[in-house]
């Protein structure tokens, strides 16, 4: 059951407290720790955008994905580029259906055309192609994930400010569009560029750091239900070390799933270094960290 | 207002101070957004208001443990500590001594303008600030002016993005609206093509002892490629460690411009390590996105007092990531120059150009290199 004007939890009320939301979330498959919690819940009840930064594979596209579970919203997803803007991130009109529209009001009229009639219909909600900002403002309750804003331009930020601070959409020729329930925003960034300090001062901060040892291991469990629990644990204290170990990229949660997941279907009950050595591929992105990885932290964890 | 709330949103206000004494700019809006936040949450819990405040108040990685000390030095009572940094931001580089100059203690001077720098080093590392303001006013124009003729241009990239263009593929988009402009009768067919955008540019200078006397031009050219494209450069600087200068340099008055970035680089004139320079600067910026597809021109003279092999290994990363590596060695300009140094000879194989950069000629020579990279 959803309230009306609210974005509600699957239990049927509002998460009363980060606690509750952490309940939610982890019985939707994903485990926040008290912070990433404190900061979805404080985004949900201040209707504030969530702004998450962290290393790549930390999770921070995966919590939009359960924030949309718990609540039963839909989740709609902008991926930002260079280069993005209005027309991608907002609406655009149908052009090739609206000159259908016309050839055939044109046929069917034997040339006694009523132009603001035409006009009208030409303009029509059905010729407007919702892209990810309109769906989402549309489509309440809604989880908008604007993913990687990074990789957007600095002009595209503050388009983005304006519709945010909103909740609105301006069409010219049909008018304002405007969410009955805010959608809750969730927005990443793997600090490829400084966003500006106007979008950052709208939002909640949150830096999303790497999973401890046991949340961790948490993790691998309910990700992967059929590896030991010895693997899971090998795996969890493998991958810390690594992260330890100067890298070029420290591997993520991501990559400490795919390595316990390569590593069971290999048969894996624990790490072994031959098989170790051969699924490195999963967790290990780079020749360079995968030569240093395997002369130190391998050597000395496998014995 | 309840009595509760003057409470809380006293506290807070004490709190943010501390906080920006610490470094964090915690500005009125964000205490406001925390005050906001304690609305939502339990007031009693330490670790509601902890996450409350961290939420709202902070803005950037470097500002969490600065935030963390503070909240703990406030509320819990404790001397402020600094606490070690996730594993991807630790990139404090701590310094060497520099044996030709052991007066480390005069160069601490804290207490100036903007913003706070909490700086983590050990004391050993030559600190000292750079005094930019010593040219009459005339000089000061005639500099101003030479270098705003030097601004280079970075050469262009084609985008995946398309522009309107007479000649090219097909638009089919602009074709047909163009169509419905006009009742649906076919017309005149509308193309595009690529659109080009300039190169991020980055640079990095050393600014360590033996660079001295060529870090100030250097840095004044750099601000003029700054005010080419402000949003399209980036500016770093090297000593003993790394130093982002890009947000001083943002100014139009490049005296002012200088002033901000010599008061933020704390290693001016101190020794260098080149290879833990560059390697900071590709893990917290350069292989972010940085210096992707960029042109990256170092400013150095190649005297490195760490590892020659992790400079060569560093520039390695650096040329497989970016579009072209530019190295400027002011002493290549002397008769007889041949790049003999350490750090030189660990560089030379991974740079695409090396040019002078020891006079303004050398400098225009500079511009007209990044231009055509």
């Amino acid at each position: 059951m959803r309230h009306a004007g609210r974005v509600t939890a699957a239990s049927g009320s509002d998460p009363a407290d980060p606690g509750e939301l952490a309940a939610a979330l982890e019985a939707s498959g994903y485990l926040p720790d008290e912070g990433l919690a404190t900061a979805a819940y404080l985004a949900l009840r201040m209707h504030r955008p969530l702004f998450l930064e962290g290393d790549a594979g930390v999770g921070k596209t995966s919590l939009a994905l359960a924030l949309a579970d718990v609540f039963h919203a839909e989740l709609v997803r902008l991926q930002c580029y260079e280069g993005i803007d209005a027309a991608q991130a907002l609406y655009d009109w149908d052009f090739p259906r609206q000159v259908l529209h016309l050839r055939a009001a044109e046929a069917a009229s034997d040339g006694r055309l009523d132009q603001a009639e035409l006009e009208r219909s030409l303009y029509d909600r059905r010729y407007l192609v919702a892209r990810p900002i309109l769906r989402a403002i549309e489509h309440a309750p809604s989880v908008l994930l604007v993913d990687e804003i990074d990789r957007a331009d600095d002009e595209f930020e503050a388009f983005l400010l304006e519709v945010l601070a909103d909740n609105a959409v301006t069409i010219p020729e049909l008018g304002t569009i405007r969410a009955d329930v805010p959608p809750l925003v969730v927005l990443t960034s793997n600090r490829t560029r400084e966003v500006h300090d106007a979008l950052k001062r709208r939002c909640l901060y949150h830096w999303v750091p790497h999973p401890g040892f046991e949340r961790e291991v948490a993790i691998l469990r309910r990700r992967l239900p059929d590896i030991t629990e010895r693997l899971a644990r090998d795996v969890a204290a493998a991958t810390k070390r690594l992260r330890d170990a100067d890298l070029l990229k420290p591997p993520g949660v991501a990559e400490s799933i795919d390595w316990a997941q390569a590593l069971h279907l290999l048969g894996a009950r624990s790490l072994d270094p031959d098989r170790a050595a051969a699924t490195l591929g999963a967790v290990l992105k780079y020749q360079e960290d995968a030569v240093r990885a395997r002369n130190t932290v391998l050597a000395e964890l496998l014995g | 207002m309840t009595d509760r709330q003057r409470d809380v949103a006293e506290i807070v206000l004490g709190f943010a101070r501390t906080l920006r004494h610490a470094g964090v700019p915690a500005s009125p809006d964000r205490v406001q957004a925390m005050v906001a936040a304690l609305g939502h949450l339990d007031v009693l819990d330490p670790a509601q208001v902890f996450w409350a405040g961290r939420l709202t108040l902070c803005a950037d990685p470097a500002d969490l443990d600065r935030y963390d000390a503070a909240f703990a030095a406030y509320f819990g009572g404790q001397l402020p500590r600094s606490v070690p940094r996730a594993a991807a931001l630790q990139q404090i580089l701590v310094a060497s001594l520099d044996p030709q100059s052991p007066d480390g203690a005069d160069g601490t001077d804290d207490g100036e303008e903007g913003r706070p720098y909490a700086v983590q080093a050990s004391r050993q590392e030559v600190l000292r600030r750079r005094d930019v303001a010593e040219l009459t006013q005339a000089e000061r124009e005639e500099l101003a002016r030479l270098f705003a003729l030097l601004a280079p241009r970075v050469a262009q990239r084609t985008t995946r993005r398309y522009v309107a263009a007479s000649r090219g593929v097909v638009d089919l988009e602009r074709t047909v609206r163009r169509m419905l402009a006009q009742g649906g009768e076919p017309s005149r067919l509308a193309r595009r093509d690529r659109r080009t955008k300039p190169r991020r540019l980055v640079l990095l200078i050393d600014v360590s002892g033996s660079m001295a006397p060529y870090a100030d031009a250097l840095l004044r050219f750099a601000h003029a490629a700054m005010r080419v494209a402000p949003y399209n450069t980036e500016v770093f600087t090297l000593g003993t460690r790394l130093t982002r200068v890009t947000r001083e340099l943002r100014r139009r008055d490049p005296d002012r411009a200088l002033a901000g970035a010599g008061r933020a680089i704390p290693d001016w004139s101190g020794g260098t390590r080149l290879g833990d320079g560059l390697q900071a600067f590709l893990d917290r910026w350069g292989q972010r996105g940085v210096a992707r597809g960029a042109v990256v021109v170092v400013c150095s003279d190649g005297w490195e007092r760490g590892d020659p092999a992790l400079l060569g290994e560093q520039l390695g990363r650096l040329a497989r990531l970016s579009h072209t590596v530019v190295w400027v060695n002011p002493h290549m300009g002397k008769d007889g120059f041949i790049p003999a140094t350490g750090g030189m000879r660990a560089a030379l194989p991974h740079i695409s150009r090396l040019v002078a950069g020891h006079s303004f000629a050398a400098l225009s020579q500079l511009a007209d290199v990044i231009a055509h990279a």
